[in-house]
């Protein structure tokens, strides 16, 4: 199958339309077929003599992750032809702009680099949920929907902790594309998540300045640099970058994959909450380090020898988002201390878990002139005030700490939202909080967050009994 | 079709009525036993009789070197085994002897190698115990897929980048893609005796139609099974390894 097919030829039960892509790895077809409820694409390998075997295991492995993966940031695997007969892929065609040409329009501004930064995250983190490493995260892999969501194609240097890897071999060799493939790959490592987060680190990077962070290498050597070379800070090449988008992105091209960060969720965070960035000497960076301190990541890097990695699935539980729903008007009640305890045991066993403290305000004064929105400001002020006082006790470093006073009518819907937004993978909340009654025949908030959460929820109670509707019987004796 | 494939069950029939039943739930409509169905455990006879039975409804059976050495007592054994198959043998009547006696070493069939130790002189009871051994396996087989036990851990063989065969520490109830156009050499487990420190029985599901292979791994009364061991005078060793599972 060579040759590329002549539009309204079938294959199986798929009819060939126009081709999209004829590539050194095979062509890409629209096609229609059985109603699958949206439109198909159909990939299909060069196969022959004179084409390159890796093409075809890159396309086998293609298969095999897109029939394992269900996310929306991933096209949807329909069919799959025989790969010993007529191998042929149909997904669903996504409707998107290609990232490469973002790259063409780059520098962009700052808030332009998180927003798309933030949407890879997602579809990032979605993979790795999943025990998938992309492995090939860059400009071409990316489609940018109309509504701003990413999605990833090309699977074809993929990793599924769950099944055989066909790429791997007993001699390691570099795996990716050498623009964006991470320092532990290049040394034959194939396991570890963070991989995709430094080549999201260089495509930020190249998105914020137009360069790329580490060149087209050629070589194996070239390909080693990035195990010690420190590139230019961004700012340096353009110096509109806010600094804490430096930060991030400095942060995800680290060398190290456990000095960047530990989950794709925290880097999406990270970007949409650009106010909550800790700054380090990263974001400052006006230039390269010196010879002697190069020589002496030199030295070091030389040593560097493959490390295991733990699967996605086990590092995305080790770095949870927790958020702990925290009512800033009833601080002092033992429901809150309750509160306080059971995120504590929870934080103390995960050393990279992070936790947003979420308030949410019901009644925040109109808006209508000046006066007003000064105490809404004001309000809102109070409120992250009394947060951070009420995380103190769990002393944490900036980096994993954050606060945040949400303002709307819908206390559970605003709490689930956040949930969704920011990739929690847990909310604590108190059985009674928010002491309002409940409204009508609706459901108290914490019901409806246990039931709506995108995550797992922990509900905690005082050991103090609740008065009220819910333990009369306790009152009576109490009272007798 | 799906098939149900366990090895190594030795006379455990507590584990095997957990592996039969659990596969049963999951759509087997074929059992194929990979050898070593007595030795070790305090069931034979009545294992035996399921095997037979399942053979006689369509099933298939190969021979281990447990199976063999009830016959042949010049089978190579450690001492524990040796006891065991001593005491195996007085506990089979007849036809039950003769079933083990008469099953075949190696069966191929419809592009399937299956065996009870290596592919490559089956007789010789070798192990696979790396990609080398499981490449001279595979190679003997010539079948796109080879499942074979007598190492009681679950593995899968396959070919990967590079010249050598990699091995594939399965996860339970993953679901395993293996397609007919490469080569696959599978070590289903030990249903009667894990040795991986979990005592759950392990087998394999093979689904024929979706070249589609998964591992599973069966919590059974593993207690009863010892506490038979225990009080048919056999070695405490070998109860204490079904509760420890090495």
């Amino acid at each position: 199958m060579a040759v590329m097919l002549k539009p309204g030829s079938t294959i199986d039960d798929y009819t060939i339309g126009e081709c999209v892509h004829d590539g050194g790895m095979g062509f890409i077809y629209r096609v229609t077929g059985p109603d699958a409820g949206f439109p198909l694409i159909m990939k299909v390998p060069r196969l022959g003599h004179g084409q390159p075997t890796e093409g075809v295991v890159g396309f086998e492995v293609e298969q095999m992750m897109l029939s394992a993966i269900t996310s929306p940031y991933v096209p949807r695997f329909v069919a799959a032809g025989d790969l010993a007969e007529t191998p042929y892929l149909v997904t669903e065609w996504i409707e998107g702009e290609n990232l490469e040409s973002a790259v063409g329009r780059a520098p962009l501004p700052t808030d332009e680099v998180a927003r798309i930064g933030a949407a890879v995250a997602d579809a990032i983190e979605s993979l790795h949920r999943q025990d998938v490493i992309h492995l090939d995260i860059k400009p071409g892999n990316v489609l940018i929907r109309p509504d701003g969501r990413a999605v990833l194609i090309d699977f074809g240097l993929a990793r599924h902790a769950r099944l055989p890897d066909l790429m791997a071999e007993e001699m390691r060799r570099a795996v990716g594309t050498p623009q964006y493939i991470s320092p532990e790959q290049v040394l034959g490592v194939r396991t570890d998540p963070r991989s995709d987060l430094f080549a999201l680190g260089v495509v930020l990077y190249e998105l914020a300045t137009g360069k790329l962070p580490f060149g087209s290498p050629q070589t194996v050597s070239g390909l080693r640099d990035r195990l010690w070379l420190d590139p230019r800070p961004p700012r340096m090449l353009v110096p509109e970058i806010a600094p804490w988008l430096q930060e991030v992105i400095l942060r995800l091209i680290e060398p190290r994959p456990d000095q960047r960060y530990p989950s794709a969720a925290q880097v999406a965070f990270d970007l949409r909450h650009p106010d909550r960035v800790t700054l380090t000497a990263r974001a400052s960076k006006l230039e390269r380090i010196g010879f002697f301190a190069h020589v002496k990541r030199w030295l070091t890097a030389a040593g560097r020898e493959a490390e295991v990695a733990p699967p996605p699935v086990e590092q995305v539980a080790a770095a949870p988002i927790v958020v702990a729903a925290v009512d800033t008007d009833h601080l002092d009640d033992d429901l809150q201390r309750a509160l306080q305890g059971a995120v504590l045991r929870v934080i103390g066993h995960a050393p990279n878990a992070r936790l947003a403290c979420v308030s949410v305000l019901k009644d925040t004064p109109l808006m209508d002139g000046a006066k007003t929105s000064e105490t809404t400001s004001g309000m809102h002020l109070d409120h992250l005030v009394r947060l951070r006082h009420w995380a103190k006790p769990m002393d944490l470093p900036p980096e994993r700490l954050s606060v945040h006073v949400l303002e709307g009518a819908d206390t559970a819907r605003m709490l689930v939202e956040y949930a969704r937004a920011n990739h929690a993978s847990l909310i604590v909340i108190g059985a009674a909080n928010y002491s309002e009654p409940r409204l009508g025949l609706g459901r108290s908030i914490t019901t409806a967050v246990s039931e709506d959460a995108p995550c797992s929820v922990y509900i905690v109670r005082s050991s103090t009994p609740v008065l009220g509707s819910g333990a009369p019987a306790v009152q009576e004796s109490a009272e007798g | 079709m799906k098939l149900a494939l366990l090895a190594d069950v030795h006379s455990n029939l507590e584990a095997l009525d957990a592996c039969m039943r659990h596969a049963r739930r999951e759509g087997a409509e074929r059992f194929v036993f990979l050898g070593d169905i007595v030795g070790y455990g305090a069931d034979p006879g009545a294992v035996v009789d399921v095997v037979a039975a399942q053979v006689a409804a369509g099933g298939l059976a190969v021979k281990g070197n447990h199976d063999d050495a009830v016959r042949n007592a010049g089978t190579d054994l450690n001492d524990d085994a040796r006891a065991a198959i001593d005491w195996t043998r007085g506990r089979l009547d007849q036809a039950q002897a003769a079933f083990l006696d008469g099953l075949p070493l190696i069966v191929r069939e419809d592009g399937v190698c299956w065996v009870h130790a290596s592919a490559n002189s089956p007789g010789d009871w070798n192990y696979v115990t790396d990609d080398l051994q499981a490449a001279r396996s595979m190679g003997a087989a010539e079948t796109t897929w080879c499942f074979s036990g007598h190492v009681h851990d679950q593995v899968l063989y396959y070919q990967g980048a590079g010249r050598r065969l990699m091995a594939f520490r399965p996860l339970p109830g993953v679901p395993i893609p293996v397609g007919r156009h490469r080569r696959w050499l599978a070590i289903v487990g030990s249903a009667g005796q894990p040795r991986d420190g979990n005592s759950a029985a392990a087998y394999a599901l093979f689904d024929t139609r979706r070249a589609q292979l998964v591992f599973h791994r069966v919590p059974y009364d593993h207690e009863a099974a010892s506490a038979k061991i225990l009080a048919a005078g056999l070695p405490a060793s070998l109860a204490r390894r079904l509760r420890d599972g090495h």
